[in-house]
């Protein structure tokens, strides 16, 4: 069953056709991975389903209900959370303190004026991050400071405050853009887990092959913000208009 | 309609003195990327200078005067001043009366002197922190400019006559075909404008058409690039702030007449000089220039004794009423750029 | 040690599983705040450390005057720092919402009651209502221009005050209570001028202990401020300590990664804002209830940035920063203006005539009517080489000191520059 299905949407800006009617449906606990070459329409079309870019036509479901026209914060309360290319962290803050704030948005919504409660009486929500934490063998940075973290750590706190939300749907934009090859293959090796694990949906942006070809179930290819071919890795990877549009150019 | 000529008249003044401080105030952040909230202490050293001028050229010393006697009989001591000691009668009180205008030549050097300080001293170090730091060093400098002058000068204001000739009015309304008396202005805003003007016009042509202006605006326009060319914009931006800081200076000189300087000047015109910046857009120089002149004549029409019988009051927030309905309505201010000054 | 800045929340739980604190404060916390306490219960008797006559007599700041002042400011200053050191607004109009308090506190005296209880919380009110109206529009922008809208606001709200809304602010000279008040509720019947009171006790009122050569003085009115200040204090504690001073200090560091959380961070800040304008207004309606006077000098913009001084001076997002920036400047400004030449003359009158001449010129800079240098000059000094205060400097020399706390304090550092 598909839990996000994205239905002819268009976006121009000014002369240049960034998405043309784009059709994609996300099926649940399926990792759905969206590829093409730069330019394709990929981030672009990322941004619509997180409510930055309002399509000018088409329609975009998330689980029965339309995302359109929605806040960024709306859509994730609606249960899709997104991974940066850049991991988002709040840098200033240490890792114990960034797990807490996706618990609390999660139990508390949008906004509560908690302001006299103490955080070290909230028993479960601490204990909800540190298990989160474990699970990304984090527990022992959880009082350091985000920002002094090395940058596959901001990767793997970036996941976990997004797993910790118990998300519908992860939606990441290239998470191993410009990250060593170790840290790469820890980062496959995390979502492979977490997905046998909790049996996550998830829909991936990414330039990596490898990482794409081990995660996903099934790939969409843009090019020049058309969908170009919807298929299995298996077949993609012998698609003949995918050679020519983009692993050619990759050379694969 | 002679009304309306009168009060655009009346706005001219003081727009350009806006323009000339919030000009500055751009070329500082459009080029260093620095918000300085010094800037209305630089025009306020340059009022200063018109001041510290026009004392030195009128200094004096006693002389007997063996002609006259006092009251008692003794001989009349006269002060004789040094101007006409070394120039002669005429020639010297000429100088005397001038001393605003010499005043300019004073303070080009001396304001490009202390902008460069200001820069190599302690701005440069500023340029990675963040902008609340910048605010707030700047901020703490202004007081010390401030505290500086009124400790040499005293806190009341001292007046700076412009020169005889140029301290009359000017029937302003036989120029334009109107009676005798419709229209008639001090004839020192009028210069002032007409001063202003030219200062704004050389910033501009010295931007658009010199090579080094050219970098320069290159720099505002995208500094990481012009940084890869390999050319070296950082001591072209240093000579920029004390370009700047000359700007805000002399504009100050030449407003000493105006308004009496002042200690608290610095202060006053900063507050209204960045809302003058964010109204124009923050790094759009042509942006500042139209904004200062805008708020200048709108605070002159609200001035108008029907207006103020009418919205009592007007006359003192209208800047900031027109700022903040700006602010709201046209977010980037009138001609602001995209991608300046956002999160 | 100082590090209440860096002390997180969950750094406190693990503290406190093991020995709990009290006021629902972890252990660290409490101490301070008893420690706070302390300190302000026997102000009387810690700032008046010189005995009457003596030459140093006039570096006493214990008396009753003085002391309001260092609680009132220390109020606005712990509220600015809710807004500027957890979120990073930085608000230049803040001085508004004392204005506004002021005018509120003293409406209630003339009309309503001379009981300064409902003169104070009719200041917090409105305080805090107009905090919300004038942050609804600016917080619409972010960084320099949301200074420059607060600032606009501010200077709006004082050129009304000033001038338009005469009726309501007396203008250019203010407002007093009058003998032709007529409160609602026990006015004097005499056409005496009534006087602020608690209950009948007069804010004025004072007692006087002769030790020796000391004489200390505790007055009401500061013991009503000071409650209100512990009070303020403690509030200020545990919204530090809460989920929404967490979501306050995530503001500062990342709002787009709280927006793609489900939060939104202008409602957290909004209400910030609101929190901060009510304690200005508390202590705008304190001011009143001291000295039951008030003119739109009080909003005028150089007050928004003494506000902003103090808590950068002590050390803004750190608990007791705010209030040691609101002291410190107060105690100069009170003690540093006292100076001049005579003063300057005597000190240094053990030079040769010559020499104390010139010492006593370039001392005189710093003192006297300039004092403002001074403080410009330090709190230069302070954003240029301590963007953490007076805190940042107290835990870097306890860190020169205390080797053994080495580790502890190599986080304290990492910490106090991001909360800069």
């Amino acid at each position: 069953m598909a839990i996000l299905s994205v239905k002819g949407v268009n976006k121009r800006f000014g002369g240049l056709q960034a998405l043309g009617d784009v059709n994609l449906d996300v099926v649940e606990n399926t990792c759905h991975a969206i590829i093409g070459p730069n330019g394709a329409g990929k981030s672009t079309l990322l941004n619509v389903l997180v409510g930055k870019l309002i399509p000018d036509s088409g329609s975009v479901v998330f689980d029965g209900q339309s995302v359109l026209g929605r806040q960024p914060h709306e859509i994730n309360q609606m249960g899709i959370s997104r991974v940066f290319q850049t991991p988002e962290i709040f840098a200033d803050l240490t890792v114990m303190e960034n797990m807490l704030i996706p618990c609390f948005a999660k139990r508390d919504g949008a906004f509560r004026m908690h302001a006299i409660e103490s955080v070290r009486h909230e028993k479960d929500m601490i204990e909800k991050a540190e298990s989160m934490l474990a699970e990304v063998n984090m527990l022992d940075k959880r009082e350091m400071t985000a920002s002094s973290m090395s940058r596959g750590d901001k990767r793997r706190l970036e996941m976990a405050m997004c797993l910790v939300q118990e998300p519908r749907l992860l939606l990441l934009d290239e998470p191993t853009a410009g990250m060593a090859r170790a840290d790469t293959e820890n980062t496959i090796e995390l979502l492979k887990t977490i997905r046998k694990e909790r049996g996550l949906t998830m829909a991936i942006i990414e330039h990596d092959m490898n990482v794409v070809f081990s995660l996903a179930d099934r790939i969409t290819v843009l090019a020049q913000g058309m969908p170009l071919v919807e298929d299995t890795p298996d077949n993609i990877k012998g698609h003949p208009k995918v050679r020519e549009a983009y692993l050619g150019e990759a050379q694969v | 309609m002679d009304q309306i000529i009168v009060q655009i008249l009346n706005g001219l003044d003081k727009g350009s003195a806006y323009a000339l401080i919030a000009l500055g105030l751009t070329l500082i952040f459009g080029t260093l990327g620095v918000v300085n909230f010094a800037h209305g202490a630089l025009f306020m050293m340059g009022a200063f200078c018109a001041v510290v001028t026009s004392k030195i050229l009128s200094s004096s010393h006693k002389v007997v005067d063996e002609t006259r006697t006092d009251f008692l009989g003794n001989p009349l001591e006269v002060d004789v001043f040094y101007m006409q000691d070394w120039f002669g009668e005429t020639a010297g009180a000429a100088i005397m009366d001038w001393a605003v205008p010499l005043a300019i030549l004073v303070s080009i050097p001396v304001m490009i002197l202390i902008g460069f300080i200001m820069e190599r001293g302690l701005i440069k170090h500023f340029y990675k922190r963040p902008h609340a730091d910048q605010i707030l060093v700047t901020f703490g400098l202004a007081i010390v400019m401030g505290e500086v002058i009124k400790y040499y000068f005293g806190a009341n204001p001292i007046q700076t006559p412009a020169p005889e000739a140029l301290s009359g009015r000017v029937d302003f309304g036989v120029w334009l075909g109107y009676g005798p008396n419709a229209i008639v202005y001090p004839m020192w805003r009028l210069v002032y404008f007409f001063f202003s003007a030219s200062i704004i016009a050389a910033v501009f042509a010295f931007l658009q058409f010199t090579t080094f202006g050219m970098v320069v605006r290159a720099g505002m326009a995208d500094r990481e690039t012009v940084g890869l060319l390999g050319i070296d914009i950082d001591k072209r931006f240093t000579f920029m702030f004390g370009l700047a800081a000359a700007v805000a200076g002399i504009a100050g000189v030449m407003y000493a007449p105006i308004v009496s300087p002042a200690y608290t000047m610095g202060m006053d015109w900063l507050v209204l000089s960045f809302v003058v910046v964010v109204v124009g857009g923050m790094g759009s120089l042509p942006g500042a220039v139209l904004a200062g002149f805008v708020l200048g004549i709108i605070e002159s029409f609200a001035s108008m004794p029907g207006v103020v019988n009418l919205l009592p009051g007007i006359n003192q927030i209208i800047i900031y009423v027109v700022a903040i309905a700006i602010l709201l309505i046209r977010p980037r201010g009138l001609m602001g750029r995209k991608g300046v000054m956002e999160d | 040690m100082t590090d209440q800045t860096t002390q997180t929340p969950i750094a406190a739980a693990s503290a406190s599983s093991s020995k709990g604190g009290m006021f629902g404060l972890a252990a660290k916390d409490t101490t301070l705040f008893l420690v706070v306490i302390g300190l302000v219960i026997f102000a009387p008797f810690i700032l008046n450390p010189f005995p009457e006559g003596s030459a140093m007599a006039q570096f006493n700041a214990g008396y009753p005057d003085l002391m309001q002042r260092f609680v009132i400011f220390g109020i606005l200053a712990i509220g600015f720092n809710i807004l500027f050191g957890l979120t990073g607004y930085l608000s230049f109009g803040h001085a508004a919402f004392l204005g506004v308090g002021s005018y509120a506190a003293i409406w209630s005296l003339k009309l309503f009651t001379l009981n300064v209880i409902p003169a104070i919380l009719f200041a917090i009110v409105v305080g805090g209502f107009f905090a919300w109206v004038i942050g609804k529009i600016s917080l619409k922008r972010s960084g320099i221009y949301f200074s420059i809208l607060t600032l606009a606001f501010a200077q709006m709200s004082f050129a009304m005050a000033y001038s338009v809304l005469t009726p309501i602010t007396g203008g250019e000279t203010g407002l007093q209570i009058k003998n032709t008040d007529n409160p609602l509720i026990g006015g004097p019947t005499d056409g005496s001028i009534g006087r602020a009171n608690l209950f009948g006790a007069e804010m004025g009122n004072s007692f006087e202990l002769g030790i020796g050569n000391w004489v200390f003085t505790f007055n009401l009115g500061y013991y009503i401020a000071a409650f209100a200040m512990i009070v303020a204090f403690y509030l200020s504690i545990r919204i530090f300590r809460s989920p929404f001073g967490i979501m306050l200090r995530a503001v500062k560091s990342n709002q787009n990664r709280m927006n793609y959380t489900g939060l939104t961070p202008k409602v957290y800040t909004l209400y910030a804002f609101v929190i901060s304008g009510m304690y200005a207004g508390l202590a705008g309606g304190l001011m009143v209830a001291m000295d039951t006077q008030v003119g739109p000098e009080r909003m005028f913009w150089t007050a928004s940035g003494e506000i902003v001084i103090m808590t950068i001076l002590g050390g803004a997002g750190t608990l007791i920063g705010p209030v040691l920036g609101a002291g410190s400047i107060k105690y100069m400004e009170n003690i540093l203006s006292k100076i001049n030449k005579d003063v300057l003359h005597q000190w240094f009158a053990m030079l040769p005539d010559g020499l104390e001449d010139v010492v006593v010129e370039f001392a005189y800079i710093f003192v006297g009517k300039q004092w403002h240098f001074t403080l410009g000059i330090v709190f230069m000094l302070v954003v240029i080489f301590l963007p953490g205060g007076l805190v940042e400097g107290a835990q870097r020399v306890s860190a020169r000191f205390g080797r053994k706390k080495k580790a502890t304090d190599t986080t304290d550092n990492s910490a106090s520059t991001s909360a800069e």
